[in-house]
């Protein structure tokens, strides 16, 4: 119950609307943020996981880059294959430092049109710092940073019918496709994305059309909002990185369980930082891996939480943890050496000096339920 | 006296005789959020007015739950075991914590009655 404010929150374009829906707010990343609504994580959570959920994320970076070579430029920075990636198409990667580190992570779209254009977005709490490594690193590229668009997510089973009667076509989008709408004469980008495990939409709009638009999705009856604290608890039953605590400068793609944003042509050309450790990450398996993890007992096991071996020794660390709704049981992930990373190994860790059984188990908890299309296959 | 008396902490004891019922108020449950588990101290544990005597695990994080008065424990909440979600929906009712047998009732006194809390709780705006 100890809450502090740091002094000056940064307010997304919906702050006012989340006030409205009597949103519990708590400080995330420098912003005033929704952490859950008055029905609460839980009911927020299965909500999503049943119809659709309603996400504010405009904390999180939007930018474009422009100029012939963008995407070869980008290459430099990231190891996914950015120059092969499709116009209206979506990918997954991260910057990564010169040990092959991860420095964030990101999703790119090569936009449509004649100029070469790139639209990025970043993590909030990275953001100024990735802006910073563009600017520097890609001085040949031009960096638009998109600071008065909102973003938001629609997530859920019901969320392609909901937005498509708002973009009429909508629902044939791919996952990780994208297109470019209008919303009342406003330029709005639907990419069929999110962070949930759900099929469903991230979409980023101008701050000034922001609030209405997200009215007329929270009218439609199947739609509630959702806070951040269902945010992570969907995303860790995915089975998917959370920055800062999956995933970090320590950890590289490949014992992130990551390779597969890896294109098959980086791997052998490599000409991204920290391109040596990770070919020989994949060569020789990594020495420690991320791994879903079953707590046995009724208590979460939280970050941090150290994991031991039968004879006691350590092996791996909590970086993730917490309830999920879903299963109504505790999850949690974390990396522990890769001769204890198999489904089904036995682990021990303790909380509040009482002994648990952890088994690692097979991510993601539950099951992606992504809408592919039509011979689309971008992400396992 | 009469009714419950309340901490800075959100924690409320009933008195009944040499008995105090221990639990959080609907503030503190409020300001939770969803619980999902909650560690209570075994009965014949003796707990110190102040220092930590039960967890409470919501879906986001580890709340420590602090012994409004000093006493020993005479009985716990079995049920929320099965049903931590009680003490979001009911906290002064089924969602209780412990009993203590009360070893000093001029602790009792120090703490705040309802309508001190009242007021309490809006300065917290």
């Amino acid at each position: 119950m100890n809450e502090h404010a740091p002094t000056i929150l940064a307010k997304t374009p919906l702050h006012e609307l989340h006030r409205r829906l009597g949103a519990r707010m708590a400080p995330f990343a420098g912003y005033d943020m929704p952490l859950h609504y008055p029905k609460g994580i839980i009911a927020e959570h299965l909500h999503t996981r049943e119809k659709a959920g309603f996400f504010d994320v405009s904390h999180m970076g939007q930018a474009i880059l422009t100029g012939a070579g963008a995407a070869l430029a980008l290459e430099r920075l990231v190891p996914a294959d950015i120059v092969g990636l499709a116009p209206e198409r979506t990918r997954y990667t991260q910057f990564l430092d010169e040990d092959g580190g991860i420095l964030d992570d990101l999703m790119v779209t090569r936009l449509p049109g004649r100029e070469e254009r790139l639209f990025l977005v970043v993590n909030a709490a990275g953001k100024k710092q990735d802006f910073e490594l563009l600017q520097e690193r890609l001085p040949e590229i031009r960096l638009s940073v998109l600071g008065n668009r909102a973003l938001v997510a629609l997530q859920g089973p019901f969320a392609a019918r909901v937005l498509s009667d708002i973009f009429p076509g909508i629902e044939e989008l791919p996952f990780m496709g994208w297109r470019a709408v209008e919303y009342e004469g406003a330029g709005v980008f639907a990419s069929r994305s999110g962070y949930t495990g759900e099929d469903g939409f991230e979409i980023s709009l101008p701050a000034h059309v922001a609030v209405k638009f997200s009215e007329r999705l929270l009218a439609q009856g199947d739609v509630a909002p959702a806070g951040l604290g269902a945010r992570d608890s969907l995303r860790l039953e995915a089975g998917l990185c959370l920055y800062g605590h999956d995933i970090d400068v320590t950890t590289d793609p490949v014992e992130a369980g990551l390779a597969w944003s890896i294109g098959a042509r980086r791997r052998e050309e490599g000409g991204f930082p920290g391109f040596e450790r990770i070919r020989a990450a994949i060569a020789e398996r990594p020495a420690r891996r991320r791994v879903g993890l079953l707590p046995r007992a009724k208590t979460p096991v939280r970050e941090g939480a150290m994991l031991s071996s039968s004879e006691g020794r350590i092996v791996g660390r909590v970086t993730s943890g917490g309830f999920s709704p879903s299963l109504s049981r505790p999850i949690a992930m974390g990396y522990v050496e890769t001769p204890f990373a198999s489904a089904g190994a036995a682990l021990r860790t303790q909380v509040r000096g009482n002994p648990i059984d952890v088994e690692v188990a097979p991510l993601p908890f539950v099951p992606h339920r992504y809408f592919k299309g039509a011979n689309r296959k971008d992400r396992s | 006296m009469s009714g419950e008396r309340y901490t800075s902490d959100h924690e409320y004891v009933r008195v009944e005789g040499d008995v105090g019922r221990i639990g959080v108020t609907d503030y503190a449950q409020a300001k939770l959020g969803d619980i999902v588990f909650i560690e209570l101290p075994a009965p014949g544990k003796r707990v110190v007015k102040g220092e930590q005597f039960a967890v409470i695990e919501s879906v986001k994080a580890a709340s420590e739950v602090y012994a409004p008065i000093s006493g020993e424990v005479v009985a716990v909440n079995a049920d929320l075991e099965a049903a931590p979600a009680s003490v979001n929906e009911d906290p002064l009712g089924k969602g209780w914590l412990v009993e203590l047998r009360i070893a000093n009732p001029a602790e009792i006194d120090d703490l705040m009655n309802l309508s001190a809390y009242e007021d309490f709780v809006k300065s917290l705006g």
